[in-house]
């Protein structure tokens, strides 16, 4: 276990990876390492995420082949406008999955386990367009027929935490653990960033037990990145930036605007990132 | 009263008889109608503030992280008021894109949920525009799954323009009531696929003066309701 700079933990990435992304949606997103795969522009990626502007990001800066979501979304705003054009023009592969399922599908892989039954997607379009996708019946009375939830194993996993120690430990003090952690298990490689390098002590006496969501087992690498999760929220240290992921989802709208954007913001490494965002 | 008063009103009811469960409203209206339950004649109901904390009348009463939704829908006690981009007689409702799936003319958001939500636990409608293309033969990827493919139950679709349900021999879609000043024609029309409608129509049922205070003074005082509908 080493502390890491965000370059350090894209240089170990590879293209074609299967790389899961933490958070949900627009919250506590791990952005700058984001941001920076964007820059290394890696290629051929397999993003497994609940999918927000992690997912556009990515798919904007081209290192996507194919999303493994149950949704793609802004929150505050509804639609992912660079998923959404990519999925209008064909330009990436989706394997769409159930919320649920793609819980599941974490937790069998935590678990070492090639599968594990589900009700959801019964009935559902999910397995007509994931035709590999297999049930199962219950070998005990009841004789069910459930979804065989295939395990979804990650090359390495992203997250972004509030607090985290040299070791790995790391702590979140928003409402919501997400999935981080499941990521992490489903994970050969797992990388956390967090908007504060502590000490163990400090990071201990930060909050109740319980919200020490990862440990040092399950981690490989630590990078501080204050604002990291920006413009996603990263509560209570700070709420999503409404007004930048407007500018963000307006920009995306047109080529010539997306240049600018891309110009402006994320063409420079992390620091000129912040900079910039502080400047407007 | 407004037509949004009687909206709130209706997806309210979807909520009554319901007892100790989690009601998921998505969209304001359906959350407005939520909280009205819970604040008037369904005090068992738990509600989310859409986060992990869970709320009553403005008060945190509790944690609810997302994975412990999902327990909570596997349990099956939870009552979604879903939106629907596309959502056919049976029920089947499509949030995911529009045209072919493998090439979408529109994406939409993803499955979402839906297909947990439809087999484990009840589930309603919230339709802010009734219209033929929201109202459709066949939707085009079915996301939350329909009476016919093994829905545990469709409560409820509430509309700006009525209230429909599943009151039929095989359990396909039915005209439970108007909402005062719209026709039985009007909602025909604004519906893609026969409707199965009773011999007489009710109107649905107006606000009473004690809800509408809480709507109006308590619950949305800045009348954001009626940016969703007017």
């Amino acid at each position: 276990m080493t502390t890491m700079t965000v370059d350090d933990v894209v240089a170990e990435l590879r293209d074609g990876m299967t790389i899961g992304v933490g958070g949900w949606g627009s919250r506590r997103k791990p952005m700058a390492l984001v941001r920076a795969v964007c820059r290394a522009g890696l290629r051929d990626l397999t993003v497994v995420s609940y999918g927000g502007p992690d997912v556009g990001l990515l798919i904007a800066a081209g290192c996507v082949r194919r999303v493994v979501t149950g949704f793609v979304s802004l929150d505050s705003i509804p639609l992912e406008p660079h998923f959404r054009r990519a999925r209008q023009q064909g330009e990436i592969e989706l394997t769409e999955y159930d919320e649920g399922m793609l819980y599941w599908g974490l937790l069998a892989a935590a678990n070492r386990l090639p599968f594990l039954p589900i009700r959801a997607g019964l009935g559902s379009d999910v397995p007509r367009v994931n035709p590999n996708l297999r049930t199962v019946r219950s070998p005990y009375e009841d004789g069910s027929e459930l979804i065989a939830m295939p395990a979804v194993t990650l090359d390495a996993a992203l997250v972004h935490l509030n607090r985290a120690d040299r070791r790995g430990n790391a702590r979140y003090l928003g409402p919501d653990p997400y999935f981080d952690d499941l990521f992490c298990l489903a994970a050969r490689r797992r990388f956390v960033s967090c908007e504060r390098l502590v000490s163990t002590a400090e990071l201990v006496d930060g909050g109740p037990p319980q919200g020490l969501l990862l440990n040092s087992m399950m981690v490989d690498g630590v990078v501080e990145t204050p604002r990291g999760a920006h413009f996603t929220s990263c509560v209570p240290d700070y709420d999503r930036d409404e007004a930048f992921q407007r500018e963000y989802a307006t920009a995306a709208a047109g080529p010539a605007e997306w240049d600018r954007f891309r110009a402006t913001y994320l063409d420079g490494d992390e620091e000129h990132y912040q900079k910039a965002v502080a400047a407007r | 009263m407004t037509r949004a008063d009687v909206c709130v009103v209706a997806c309210a009811e979807a909520w009554r008889g319901d007892g100790a469960l989690l009601a998921s409203p998505m969209g304001l209206i359906p959350k407005l109608g939520a909280q009205l339950a819970q604040l008037t004649f369904a005090p068992e109901l738990v509600l989310s503030d859409g986060e992990a904390t869970l709320v009553r009348d403005g008060e945190v009463e509790g944690w609810l992280p997302y994975r412990a939704v999902f327990a909570v829908v596997a349990a099956g006690t939870r009552h979604v008021m879903m939106g629907a981009s596309q959502i056919d007689r049976f029920g089947n409702q499509n949030i995911s894109c529009v045209g072919d799936w493998a090439r979408p003319t529109r994406q939409l958001l993803g499955v979402r949920g839906a297909p947990g939500n439809t087999v484990n636990h009840a589930t309603s409608y919230w339709v802010p525009r009734h219209e033929p293309r929201v109202f459709v033969d066949r939707v085009d990827m079915v996301c939350g799954v329909g009476h016919d493919r093994g829905a545990v139950e469709i409560r409820r679709v509430v509309t700006n323009l009525a209230v429909l349900d599943f009151d039929t021999p095989d359990r396909s879609m039915r005209l439970r009531s108007v909402h005062p000043g719209v026709s039985v024609a009007e909602v025909r029309a604004a519906t893609g696929f026969p409707l199965t409608v009773p011999a007489s129509v009710p109107d649905t049922r107006s606000p009473t003066e004690s809800e509408l205070a809480l709507i109006h003074d308590r619950l949305d005082p800045d009348s954001l309701r009626h940016k969703e509908i007017r």
